[in-house]
């Protein structure tokens, strides 16, 4: 499977990971490489086989409607790069 | 029911096909996956948790009043119940999106296909409703605090909504206006969302694309937030007009997603959705299937209330018109008052009649709500019983209605307090009138000359004497004979 | 006395319990091993006043009479993956540097209540990508063992869970908490000759653990030995409503129930889990415990596992695919690194605090995920991935018919000198060989001392268990532990 430098750059962007255009060419065959072995799965007939859904055998607990968190700020702001007035901050955005 | 609503180009006619993706805040205590309360207009980040800020190993648990609503809503249409459904994660970057993915119903929604009817006059016309799924709202950025900066509340973060996505089915913004009317009438009825689109509990993505009619579905633009039945209108009616310029002048419409500006009532492109359409959606590995079990869905179905249709056949089958029937039912809370009222045996119509115009007028005039209405439903009912019973004319209950209004006291108190008890009594009628005929001489011989218009001379007098609480069909019956002797 | 840095969970708990030294004094001992430990690189931060603190608060119990909690007096190592309250939690990366948790993660929490006190936190791959513990932002984690061949090439002590491994092995702490996604307790433990054993998905809470692959992450002790290992992990489990896939059933009791007796116990051999060119010491180990588990009077059966091989491959498109989403979080807005260039917009920053936050290994698995789950390749990969992973658990749920408990090696070779394969990331992968399946199935496994290969170093055998099974995993490992006699353990050159 061969991946060129401009998917990695498409699929760098996607994540949101800055990349170098030296990066994306070391990148690309080693990526590659991963996406090649990895496509032997395509080898193993699933037609008639269902997704895993849950690991272990398991239901989806539901909890009550009771409020039992928030009013806690401080915690919530405490380790932000940059907070203001109550707020999370970022540069300013345009939408 | 086929709309004739037409764009009219230079080309000739072209026809608006619309989809509408209501998102509806669910009423509930508590966040979707967190415990952080839901009030509106809290202190910034006040409501929320280290869930919700998607702080570094939180782990999301569902709020089963959440899901009940959910269910609750797709049996008030008539919608599928899916039993085994599940959460997927959209992925997006965004700065009112903490986990950086929504957790949503991509593959398996909770809710499948159900129906909305609408009315124009008579008509009715059904809309699809492709689905229905739960999913979390996002944070609030604010723009216009820092010259450099955006704020950033997450206090919305991770509240509950549900995406309600209809067919392409409307062709005017008059459908889509009823439809989301309808729709939130609904919703209102259920209890599953207040409603309250000032505030954002409903807003509506607006799908719109342009066909000449009979050709295939056009391109669609999605407009997205958009938080009034008006601006819904307006948005559809500036967007379809927009496309039809556009391609009128050669042009191709863009599938984009676009921005409603309520001060001007266009659209623009939004910027910041540009690359946002790889949203790489796959289970959320954080939550198991969501399993349903028939005693969770019967209860839901059991829960649920009359819903406005059917209240609306109900009244029209009571004698009352369609006309009030419909004003009646609009909004759940004139509905659950008029039910107050019939429930202590007012006689429908009159009731409906009484309701439909004192009560609302008067309502109107004072500019609050039935919700904060100084009468309540069983003083109503006292009011209307001294009308059926001959104890008060149609003047003398507005009367006493106006005084209960002011006080909030019970008409049957103002009536004894005011002395506004209409009067049957013979004696003191025809003393009243052997005073008026004796000081009206003038007229009364006019009158034995043979102009019998003047009838309604002496009632007007005889009534203004008795300061309008006699019975007025006594007057005439007494009248009558006293002019003739 | 002997030195307390030689006691394991078991001998402190009963140590402190019976009055033959303080908590403080077992506190004390073990924070001047971690003081004096730092050629090794295990720690991130040591965390000593806890250590202490939570010895004081034992030893006060025991003044007063209390009857003790079952980890008293016992501290431990804490892999830095585990949210601490107000103690720097990095996940081993340049992005969480400085970030102190407001919350204590429900493990950690759990091991606290138990009386345990933390010596410090605990160096590993970057947000537990890796197998050799090459990743970390704050650098390798040298492995106590050396090769015998009188040379001194830094040893990798396996991964993720490699600060973990290393302070077990070179009796730095008597035990310490791993966690296990594709193999990241048994391998590093079968590296350092130590035990460790991730049980069935969902008896430990993820509830404030950083996430790598939600369907895989598993928290689980690693140990001196056996017993020490049923100790920890039952105080480590345990239902958490935080946690939407935490089992809602009891913990057994699995220190009291250990039993070395396989007698009436059939133990599984998977054919395919004999793969090209494994070394003849694994699979002369690998007979031997067949040997033992004979000796120990189980019925050996062989079994057939038919898609194991897909096993690696299919993780390496799961555990990539959901770390790109669980990792989105970290963006520079609410919590750790932010990188904002002039004049950058705020998807410049993302992109920027993203860039340098991240390593490599990090940096490459977000991209391989956000690849298998773009628009038109989910199908291909990811529900491929997800259907191939129900295969691999049918093929178990088969073999429990025949049999138990499976054995089988825990990683292909014994360990590999640091930058020995860290330039080649698909060679690196290929380790978690023989762990990955069970992790796949949420499987509980274990990893337990063999024996030493030719140069001296330790490896492991791995068991397989039904799914809440721990208990016949841990009676397996006994027997095996019993038998093998592993005493060696790593020369102090630090």
């Amino acid at each position: 499977m061969s991946v060129d430098t401009a998917t990695v750059k498409r699929v760098a962007k996607l994540a949101r990971i800055a990349i170098r255009d030296e990066e994306a060419s070391r990148l690309a065959p080693e990526l590659g490489n991963i996406l090649g072995w990895i496509e032997q799965l395509g080898e193993v007939d699933t037609s008639s086989v269902q997704p895993m859904t849950a690991v272990i055998p398991n239901r989806l607990r539901l909890r009550d409607d009771v409020v039992t968190d928030g009013n806690i700020r401080a915690q919530v702001l405490a380790n932000a790069p940059q907070a203001e007035h109550g707020f999370f901050t970022v540069p300013k955005v345009i939408e | 029911m086929e709309s004739t609503y037409r764009i009219k180009g230079a080309t000739g006619d072209w026809e608006v096909v619309i989809g509408l993706e209501v998102h509806a805040q669910v009423t509930s205590n508590a966040k979707l996956f967190s415990g952080a309360a839901t009030a509106f207009g809290a202190e910034p980040n006040s409501q929320v948790s280290l869930v919700d800020a998607a702080m570094p190993g939180m782990l999301p648990v569902p709020n089963r009043e959440c899901i009940r609503q959910a269910v609750r809503t797709g049996l008030a249409i008539d919608a599928q119940i899916n039993k085994w459904s599940r959460f997927d994660r959209k992925n997006y970057f965004y700065a009112d999106l903490p986990q950086g993915y929504q957790i949503s119903q991509l593959y398996h929604p909770l809710v499948g296909e159900g129906a909305i009817e609408i009315e124009d006059g008579d008509a009715v016309k059904t809309i699809g409703v492709e689905r229905i799924h739960v999913e979390q709202d996002a944070g609030k950025l604010m723009h216009d605090q820092h010259p450099t900066r955006s704020y950033v509340d997450l206090n919305r973060s991770g509240v509950a909504l549900m995406e309600i996505v209809s067919r392409p089915d409307m062709r005017s913004p008059a459908e889509a206006g009823a439809y989301l009317t309808k729709l939130r009438s609904i919703l209102r009825y259920v209890g599953s969302c207040d409603g309250n689109m000032d505030q954002g509990s409903m807003r509506a993505d607006v799908n719109v694309s342009v066909r000449k009619p009979g050709d295939e579905l056009g391109t669609r633009t999605e407009t997205k937030n958009v938080n009034s039945v008006r601006f819904v209108m307006a948005a559809i009616d500036h967007e379809a007009k927009r496309q039809v310029a556009v391609l009128e002048d050669g042009g191709a419409i863009q599938q984009e997603t676009r921005l409603f500006n309520p001060d001007t009532g266009t659209t623009r492109s939004m910027r910041s959705k540009e690359d946002a359409h790889d949203y790489r959606y796959f289970p959320d590995p954080d939550l198991l299937p969501l399993e349903l079990d028939d005693a969770f869905i019967e209860e839901c179905r059991a829960s649920l209330p009359e819903l406005p249709d059917a209240k609306r056949k109900r009244y029209e089958a009571l004698g009352i018109s369609a006309y009030a029937a419909n004003v009646l039912t609009a909004e759940v809370e004139s509905a659950r008052w008029f039910d107050a009222l019939l429930d202590t045996g007012a006689a429908p119509v009159a009731a409906a009649n009484w309701v439909t115009s004192e009560l609302f007028g008067a309502l109107n005039r004072l500019g609050t709500s039935i919700v904060d209405s100084p009468v309540e439903p069983g003083q109503a009912a006292e009011l209307l019983a001294l009308v059926a019973d001959g104890t008060l004319s149609g003047s003398l209950a507005k009367q006493v209605f106006e005084a209960m209004l002011e006080t909030g006291d019970a008409p049957g108190k103002i009536v004894e307090e005011r002395g506004l008890k209409q009067t049957s009594d013979t004696g003191a009628i025809e003393a009243v009138i052997a005073d008026v005929l004796t000081k009206n001489p003038k007229q009364l011989e006019q009158y034995r000359g043979g102009k019998e218009t003047l009838f309604g001379f002496f009632v007007g007098q005889t009534m203004k004497a008795m300061a309008g609480k006699a019975n007025p069909q006594v007057v005439n019956d007494l009248l009558k004979k006293a002019l003739a002797s | 006395m002997s030195d307390l840095t030689d006691l394991g969970i078991r001998q402190i708990r009963d140590g402190v319990a019976g009055g033959d030294f303080s908590a403080r004094e077992v506190a004390e001992a073990f924070n001047a091993a971690v003081a004096a430990a730092k050629p090794l690189n295990a720690f991130i931060v040591e965390t000593p006043d806890h250590a202490l603190a939570a010895a004081d608060k034992v030893d006060q119990a025991r003044a007063a009479g209390e009857t003790l909690p079952p980890m008293a007096g016992v501290p431990i190592g804490m892999k830095d993956l585990f949210c601490t309250h107000g103690v720097q939690t990095t996940a081993a990366s340049h992005i969480l540097e400085g970030f102190k948790p407001e919350y204590e993660s429900t493990v950690s929490q759990n091991l606290w209540n138990a009386g345990a006190g933390m010596l410090g936190k605990l160096n590993l791959d970057q947000f537990a990508m890796g197998s050799s513990n090459e990743t970390s932002y704050f650098g390798n984690v040298i492995s106590p063992w050396r090769r015998n061949d009188g040379g001194n090439a830094p040893l990798a002590p396996g991964g993720s869970s490699g600060g973990s491994a290393a302070v077990v092995a070179g009796r730095i702490a008597p035990g310490a908490t791993g966690t296990d996604t594709g193999g990241s307790i048994r391998q590093p433990a079968a590296f350092v000759g130590i035990s460790g054993i991730k049980p069935t998905y969902g008896r430990c809470s993820r509830w404030g653990t950083i996430a790598f692959a939600s369907s895989l992450d598993q928290a689980g002790p690693m140990a001196r030995d056996v017993r020490d290992c049923a100790i920890m992990l039952e105080a480590m489990s345990g239902f958490d409503p935080k946690d939407a896939t935490s089992l809602d059933l009891p913990v057994p009791k699995w220190e009291e129930g250990l039993n070395a007796s396989m007698a009436g116990k059939r133990v599984g051999i998977p054919r395919e889990y004999r793969v090209d060119n494994m070394p003849e010491e694994i699979e002369a180990l690998w007979q031997q415990g067949i040997a033992w588990m004979r000796d120990a009077g189980a019925e050996i059966v062989e079994v057939s596992l038919p898609h194991t091989r897909y096993a690696l491959p299919a993780y390496y498109i799961i555990a990539p695919a959901e770390a790109s989403s669980n990792l989105a979080r970290y963006d520079g807005v609410r919590f750790g690194q932010r990188d904002l260039p002039e004049g950058a917009n705020l998807q410049d920053m993302y992109a920027a605090t993203r860039e340098a936050g991240f390593g490599d290994e990090v940096k490459r698995r977000i991209l391989i995920g956000t690849y298998v789950l773009s628009a038109g390749f989910y199908d291909a990969y990811f529900t491929q991935a997800s259907k191939v992973r129900t295969l691999i658990a049918q093929d178990f749920e088969r073999a429990w018919k025949r049999c138990d408990v499976l054995l089988t090696p825990t990683a292909p070779s014994a360990a590999f000198a640091l930058g020995e394969k860290s330039a080649d990331p698909l060679a690196m992968y290929l380790n978690d060989v023989f762990t990955v399946p069970s992790s796949l199935a949420g499987l509980p496994a274990m990893s337990v001392p063999g024996g030493l290969d030719k140069a001296g170093l330790p490896l492991g055998l791995q068991v397989i268990g039904r799914a809440l099974d721990e208990q016949g995993v841990l009676d397996a490992a006994l027997a095996i532990e019993e038998r093998a006699g592993f005493v060696a353990r790593p020369e102090r050159w630090w």
